[in-house]
C-alpha cells in the first residue's frame, strides 16, 4: 500500500492544494509530522500570495510535483516546541519564509547563505523531500528556519517580508544599494517592487521606479514615496535618465530587454535581477565594459538576514500593502495576479477561512 | 589650404598608419604639437600590437577616421619636458598606455577613475581637446600630458613590458576590483592571448589557483609548464566542463569571439563572478535563474586608471612579470596583423621601433 499526503505522517492537516498543472487549488487533507526535539509547531494565521505560488502551481518551471500545497510567506502562533528548541514558546508569533531545511555544514550553511546550499529545502515542492507549504492549517520546522516576529509588526500585512521583503532587501545590502543618498531604480510595481521602493526609503536612497504603466506614476510618488517615475517605453524619459542610477532592482518576471536598463547605470553600477523571466536575457557586453558595470541575480536572503529584515521593517514600521482574502477566493486571486490586478500582494486569511468541511 | 596631418601641428613626426579599413599599414608623415608647459615628450623605444589595433584600422567598430597610426602600448625615453613638469626629467623612461587625457574634473576623474570619463581622450583615433584626431605609439616620438604618463619602473624590461600597458592593466584591475586578488582564490581564465596570458601570471602572482579555459587543446602545455597554470580545461568537452562545476570563485574572459557564456558561469560557486574583458559583438545570452540561484554576476572591465596603471607596473617589477612577446622591425607589422588575425602569435608582438622607424622618403 502506497503512503498518500493524508497517511504519510501522523499528524492530520488541512490545506488547499493544486492537483495539476491547471493550477486551480482545493481543500486537501494531509499530514504532518509529529514535532521533533528541535522543531517548532505552529497554527498558521496569515499566508501571502507569492507570484512564484502561480509560477508553481502551473508548472512554468517544469519541477512541479502534485499534489502542491503552496505558500512561503507565512505567519503563525506557536502550539508545540520540542525539547530542544530555545528560540521561541507556545503563544510566540513566528514567520517562516521559502526555506524550512538546508545541510546545515557546508560553506554556504556556515556562513548564513543557507539559500544557496545544495541541499537547501524549499517550504513547498522541495526536489528532494516532499514539503508542503502555508495554505494549510498548521506547520512544523525546524527551529533554525523561524523567525521570530517582533511584537509592533502586524501579521497580515508582514507576512509577505517573508519572500518579497528579503528577496530586495538582501541584494540592497550585498551589493552596496543601502547608502544614504544613492540613486537606485526598481523595475516593475508589484509585490517585490513596491516593497522594494519603502526599504530604498528607509535607506535614504533616492528612488526611481520603472514601469510599463503610466497609472502607476500616482502610487509610486505618493502612496509609497519614490522620488520619480520612468515610464521605460518612453524613450525621452529613458534618454535624460542615462548614466544617473548607482543601482537598478529589476523585479519584472516577463520576458523584457536588459540593455536599456544598463545605459541608465552609472560607471560601476550595478543591475540586480530578482524577477526570472523564462527566456534568457541578452546582455551587450560593451556598455558593461565601458562603464564596469554588472548584472548580477539575487535570490531571498539566509535566515539570520531574514530576521534582520524583518526587524528592521518593524523598526522602520515598513509592511506590504495588501488584499486581504478568505482561503476560498484564492482561484480568484490567482487569476487577479496573473493579470497584476493587485495593489500589491493578497494576503490569506488562514485561521479565520480555513476550516474542514 | 587644407589641413592635413603633417600641417596641423609644428613639430614633425613619422610613423605606420592604416588609410582605409584594409587595415594595410604604411608610413606616414604627419605632426605633433609643441611640447606645452605639462608636456613630457618622448621618443619611441617599442610599441606592443594589441588586438584592438587591428579592430581599429580595419574600423570594425564604426568609429574610425583615416589616417589613423594606432599603438597604445607605448615605452619610451623623455627628450624634453615643459616648465611645469614635475614628475618626469629627460632620459627618464616612461610608458603610455590606452588615454592621454580626460577632463580631470569630474566624478570619475576625481576618483582615479580616467577609463570612465565622458571626455576621456584615447592614446590613438580619438578627438583630442584641441579638436586633431590623437596618434598612438606606432611612430617614431610622442608627446603627452604628464598626468597620463607613467613612470618606468627600473627593472621591468621595456620590450616584454610594453604590453602590460593595455593587457596587463585590464587584466589587473578587475582580479583587484572584483576581489580575486586573495591567495587561495580560484580564479579561472578564459582564452590564452594577449591578454589571458597576462591574466594567468597577475593571478599566479596574487597567490590564486589558476584554471584556464581554451577551445584549442594545444595550448595546455604552454599553460601548465610555460605560464604555470594549475589546471587546463578544454572548453569544448562537456566532461572536464562539468567537473568543474560549482568550483571557481570567479573567470576573467578575454575572448572577444562570440561564445556561450552559460557554460562557464556553472563552473562559479555561489557568489561567482565573471567578468568581461573581452568585447564579443553579439550579446551574450544569460538565463535569470543562473545567475538568481547563485547570487553570479556578470560584469564587463575596461583598463583601468592611470594611478591604478602605475600600481600595476610597479607590482609586475616587483613579481617580474612581463609578457610573452616576439620583437618585430616596424616594417613587418602587416605580416603581424595577418598572424594576429589567426593567433598566431605567442602571445604579443612588440614592435621595435626606435631601431626600425625611419622617416618616410
Amino acid at each position: 500500500m502506497g503512503s498518500s499526503p493524508e497517511t504519510e505522517h501522523p499528524v492530520k492537516a488541512l490545506g488547499y492544494a493544486a492537483r495539476d498543472p491547471s493550477g486551480v487549488l482545493s481543500t486537501i487533507n494531509f499530514s504532518r509530522r509529529e514535532t521533533g526535539d528541535e522543531d517548532v509547531r505552529f497554527k498558521v494565521l496569515y499566508c501571502g500570495v507569492c507570484h512564484s505560488d502561480l509560477h508553481s502551481i502551473k508548472n512554468d518551471w517544469l519541477n512541479a510535483k502534485y499534489p502542491m500545497i503552496p505558500g512561503h510567506e507565512i505567519v503563525g502562533v506557536v502550539t508545540e516546541v520540542g525539547s530542544k528548541v530555545k528560540k521561541v514558546k507556545v503563544g510566540d508569533k513566528v514567520g517562516v519564509g521559502c526555506m524550512v531545511g538546508s545541510c546545515r555544514s557546508c560553506d554556504q550553511c556556515d556562513a548564513d547563505q543557507e539559500q544557496y546550499c545544495s541541499k537547501m529545502v524549499q517550504t513547498y515542492n522541495s526536489h528532494a523531500d516532499v514539503t508542503y507549504g502555508g495554505y494549510s492549517d498548521h506547520m512544523v520546522c525546524n527551529e533554525h528556519f523561524i523567525i521570530s516576529w517582533p511584537e509592533d509588526l502586524p501579521l497580515d500585512g508582514g507576512a509577505p517580508l517573508l519572500c518579497a521583503g528579503i528577496t530586495v532587501y538582501s541584494p540592497m545590502r550585498y551589493y552596496g544599494l543601502d547608502k544614504p543618498g544613492m540613486h537606485v531604480g526598481v523595475v516593475g510595481l508589484g509585490g517585490l517592487g513596491h516593497v522594494g521602493v519603502m526599504f530604498l526609503k528607509a535607506f535614504g536612497v533616492k528612488v526611481t521606479v520603472i514601469s510599463t504603466n503610466p497609472n502607476k506614476k500616482e502610487e509610486a510618488v505618493s502612496k509609497l514615496g519614490a522620488d520619480s517615475f520612468l515610464v521605460s517605453r518612453d524613450q525621452t524619459q529613458m534618454q535624460a535618465a542615462v548614466g544617473t542610477m548607482d543601482g537598478i532592482i529589476d523585479t519584472v518576471s516577463a520576458d523584457h530587454p536588459l540593455t536599456p536598463l544598463i545605459s541608465l547605470l552609472k560607471p560601476n553600477g550595478k543591475l540586480v535581477l530578482v524577477g526570472a523571466p523564462t527566456k534568457p536575457h541578452e546582455l551587450p557586453a560593451f556598455p558593461l565594459l565601458a562603464g564596469r558595470k554588472l548584472v548580477g541575480g539575487s535570490l531571498i536572503g539566509g535566515i539570520k538576514e531574514t530576521q534582520e529584515m524583518i526587524d528592521f521593517a518593524a523598526k522602520h514600521k515598513i509592511t506590504a500593502a495588501i488584499e486581504l482574502i478568505p482561503i476560498d477566493y484564492i482561484n480568484t486571486a490567482m487569476e487577479r495576479l496573473q493579470k497584476s490586478d493587485v495593489r500589491y500582494r493578497f494576503v490569506i486569511d488562514i485561521a479565520n477561512t480555513l476550516k474542514s468541511t | 589650404m587644407a589641413i592635413s596631418p603633417e600641417t596641423e601641428h609644428p613639430i614633425k613626426a613619422y610613423g605606420y598608419a592604416s588609410r582605409d579599413n584594409s587595415g594595410s599599414l604604411s608610413p606616414l608623415t604627419f605632426s605633433r604639437r609643441a611640447t606645452g608647459e605639462k608636456d613630457v615628450r618622448f621618443k619611441v623605444l617599442y610599441c606592443g600590437i594589441c588586438h584592438s589595433d587591428l579592430h581599429f584600422v580595419k574600423n570594425e567598430w564604426g568609429i574610425t577616421k583615416y589616417p589613423v597610426t594606432p599603438g597604445h602600448e607605448i615605452v619610451g625615453v623623455v627628450t624634453e619636458v615643459g616648465s611645469k613638469v614635475e614628475k618626469f626629467k629627460v632620459g627618464d623612461k616612461v610608458g603610455v598606455g590606452c588615454l592621454v587625457g580626460s577632463c580631470r574634473s569630474c566624478q570619475s576623474c576625481a576618483t582615479d577613475y580616467e577609463q570612465y570619463c565622458p571626455k576621456q581622450v584615447g592614446t590613438y583615433g580619438a578627438p583630442n581637446f584641441d579638436g586633431t584626431q590623437t596618434y598612438g605609439g606606432y611612430s617614431d616620438h610622442m608627446v603627452s600630458d604628464e598626468h597620463s604618463v607613467l613612470r618606468w619602473p627600473e627593472n621591468l624590461p621595456l620590450d616584454s613590458g610594453a604590453p602590460l600597458l593595455c593587457a596587463g592593466i585590464t587584466t589587473y584591475s578587475p582580479l583587484r576590483y572584483f576581489g580575486l586578488d586573495k591567495p587561495g582564490t580560484k580564479v579561472g581564465v578564459v582564452g590564452l592571448g594577449g591578454l589571458g596570458h597576462v591574466a594567468v601570471k597577475m593571478a599566479k602572482a596574487f597567490g590564486a589557483e589558476v584554471t584556464v579555459f581554451s577551445t584549442t587543446p594545444a595550448k595546455e602545455q604552454e599553460a601548465i609548464e610555460g605560464l604555470k597554470a594549475d589546471h587546463f580545461i578544454n572548453s569544448k568537452d562537456e566532461q572536464q566542463m562539468q567537473a568543474a562545476r560549482g568550483t571557481l570563485d570567479g573567470i576573467i574572459d578575454t575572448v572577444s569571439a562570440n561564445h556561450s557564456i552559460a557554460p562557464l558561469l556553472n563552473t562559479l560557486t555561489p557568489h561567482g563572478k565573471l567578468v568581461l574583458v573581452g568585447a564579443p559583438e553579439k550579446p551574450l545570452e544569460v538565463a535569470a535563474f543562473s545567475l538568481i540561484m547563485g547570487r553570479k554576476t556578470v560584469a564587463g572591465s575596461n583598463i583601468g586608471g592611470i594611478k591604478e596603471t602605475q600600481e600595476m607596473l610597479d607590482f609586475a617589477a616587483e613579481h617580474g612579470i612581463t609578457a610573452d612577446v616576439e620583437v618585430i622591425p616596424i616594417d613587418y607589422v602587416n605580416t603581424a596583423m595577418e598572424r594576429l588575425l589567426k593567433s598566431d602569435v605567442r602571445y604579443r608582438f612588440v614592435i621595435d621601433v626606435a631601431n626600425s622607424i625611419k622617416a618616410a622618403e
